[in-house]
């Protein structure tokens, strides 16, 4: 019977790790496919779609970002910038503000704050829109910045919170004993200390404004300051036909994002394993 | 590319600078001084927010009431004309329904099937597989829902996509049809590639939380002869159980938020039958030029998303689990 069992575990092992392998293929495949389509012919994407290509056409990438690509990552990488930048700060001073400054009203200027995370985008589109008219703000990058500022620094001030609430108090005492500012405290003591979530935050933040899609479809409209998510749409309705080009144009918005991933991964994982669990 | 597995523990924060005489007493007294001018590190946040996420939640409340041209700019007080409408709107409570199914089959597969493919992939006894495996599930979630959704776009296309090819070779030429085409298929189609976008970050999520599981509970039960299956049910699953319960929510409120996919996808068709809260709540402003009624639904999804977000708040107030 012992045996038995062995073989059952062994057999359960062996087939366990099949089907994460299997899956695995599963979930990749459309993507190389993507790829792999970027560099075809329009007649080999009918043809047949599980053919490699015949001749590599890596000019595909070329039309693409000469049919607006190019314009729309250039925004798409401003916006990101900017957005993630002003994000990270604005959320560093709030987390310091909310955790070791006393200021008056900390407990409702904190649900303030975090009550932010449940504010779905799509419930304020509508004021937004007459909001920005009005401000002479429609159909320009500002909107998008600050849109994506304001609607991210909750998530980002809730991470960085958690992880200054956990930094010691002896810091602030060290520095105060040595007579430093706040401010200074701050910026040359508390922020250093917070680098890996402040890792965490940044990632995050670029992930989320590159894939943006609701925001950059509603307030911009003009073709030199569409980012990446409506640029590809755009591709799509204007060169529908032209499809290997369409794919490039996927492929150069899709490859940053999973480099980046690649690259900083752990910081990824910490930043969203801490911001569903604390 | 591979997950090392020192990198999932809790974030730990360094230890502080050599500085061990802290006078206590006096720093207490100094923290105390209440400070009007300490209000600037969190007022950029503050007014950021309140212009720009908690006004428009009250203004979006008020245009609910009226009747909106937005090209004339004429704004009527109808009041609750919207609402007595949307309620009688057979597309409004289609999106509803739509809404609902993809919460519904999100939870089955994004959370629980995501559980067990993480208790899987924690079972290995290759770090580097489980790295490598965490790893590869969770690229679709890199990228943007725009890119996934042109991609399924072309992969239920039924000249060139994948899908019907595939069924084809598998001798399955029965079931070949235009996914996206048809009214019955359409909705599902998009759910389809959401949990193909979305099963890897929770996954990821999950295996977080069980490896935060400690080993010693998993060594005592295999001394006594425990197996796989009971070491799942009655370790593993109770043990992640807040983690389950959070997802749930999370899921489910995303799952009523959904705009971008459909969108691009089908943009709510054909006939309306893959409409979503959000793409009809666009459609009805910005296409059919009638604003107020798009405020309307806007406030629907806010009592919606509000109400999870209430339950999820208790989820974490509770969930401190002493080992």
């Amino acid at each position: 019977m012992v045996t038995r069992s062995a073989l059952l575990l062994v057999l359960g092992r062996v087939l366990i790790k099949a089907f994460l392998v299997a899956l695995a293929v599963v979930v990749v495949y459309p993507l190389v496919w993507m790829l792999l389509n970027g560099v075809k012919s329009n007649a080999e994407l009918f043809s047949n779609p599980f053919a490699l290509p015949v001749a590599w056409k890596w000019e595909n990438y070329i039309t693409a970002w000469n049919r607006g690509v190019g314009d729309y990552l250039t925004t798409s990488v401003l916006v990101t910038v900017a957005s993630t930048i002003a994000t990270v700060f604005i959320s560093a001073w709030a987390a310091y503000g909310l955790t070791r400054v006393n200021i008056p009203f900390n407990r409702v200027v904190l649900i303030l704050i975090l009550g932010g995370l449940m504010l779905a985008p799509t419930v304020a589109l509508i004021p937004l829109v007459k909001m920005f008219q009005s401000l002479g703000l429609y159909n320009n990058l500002w909107a998008l910045l600050i849109l994506y500022t304001a609607f991210r620094v909750p998530f980002t001030t809730f991470l960085i919170r958690a992880y200054m609430m956990d930094l010691p108090a002896e810091v602030d005492e060290a520095a105060s004993v040595d007579g430093a500012s706040k401010a200074r405290a701050f910026w040359q003591v508390i922020l250093p200390m917070c680098k890996p979530i402040l890792v965490s935050t940044v990632l995050l933040n670029i992930l989320f404004t590159w894939n943006e899609y609701l925001f950059a479809m509603v307030f911009t409209s003009g073709g030199a300051l569409q980012t990446l998510p409506v640029g590809l749409t755009n591709l799509m309705s204007k060169h529908g036909t032209d499809y290997p080009v369409v794919f490039a144009g996927m492929a150069i918005a899709a490859i940053p994002v999973i480099v980046l991933f690649f690259a900083g991964q752990r910081y990824f994982i910490r930043g969203l394993a801490d911001g569903v669990g604390k | 590319m591979t997950v090392s597995d020192t990198a999932w523990k809790p974030a730990a924060p360094p230890p502080a600078p050599l500085s061990t005489k802290s006078p206590k007493s006096r720093t207490r007294k100094s923290a105390r001084t209440h400070g009007w001018r300490n209000v600037v590190w969190v007022l950029p946040a503050v007014l950021l927010l309140g212009a720009f996420a908690y006004l428009p939640l009250v203004q979006n409340l008020g245009f609910s009431f009226l009747k909106w041209d937005i090209y004339s700019g004429r704004q009527t007080f109808v009041g609750a004309d919207n609402y007595v409408r949307m309620f009688n709107d057979p597309i409004f409570w289609k999106s509803l329904l739509n809404n609902s199914l993809y919460a519904i089959i999100s939870i089955a597969f994004q959370v629980f099937g995501a559980m067990i493919l993480a208790a899987m992939i924690e079972g290995l006894r290759s770090q580097r597989w489980r790295g490598i495996l965490r790893a590869v599930y969770f690229v679709p979630s890199a990228i943007s829902l725009t890119v996934a959704g042109l991609l399924f776009y072309f992969i239920y296309e039924p000249e060139m996509g994948i899908l019907n090819a595939a069924l084809d070779f598998l001798g399955l030429g029965n079931f070949t049809q235009a996914w996206l085409g048809q009214e019955n298929t359409a909705i599902f189609a998009i759910i389809a590639m959401s949990q193909w976008q979305g099963f890897g970050y929770c996954t990821l999520l999950f295996s977080v939380a069980l490896q935060r599981i400690p080993s010693e509970l998993y060594e005592a039960a295999s001394i006594d002869g425990v197996g796989p299956f009971q070491r799942f049910f009655s370790i593993s699953l109770p043990l992640v159980r807040e983690m389950t319960g959070l997802m749930m929510i999370v899921t489910v409120s995303g799952a009523f938020q959904v705009f971008n996919e459909v969108m691009v996808m089908t943009s709510g068709g054909p006939n309306n039958s893959s409409q979503v809260l959000g793409t009809w709540l666009y459609r009805s402003g910005f296409v059919r030029n009638d604003f107020g009624y798009a405020a309307a639904v806007a406030t629907a999804v806010f009592i919606i998303t509000l109400v999870l977000a209430v339950i999820q708040l208790r989820i974490s107030k509770k969930r401190r689990v002493q080992w």
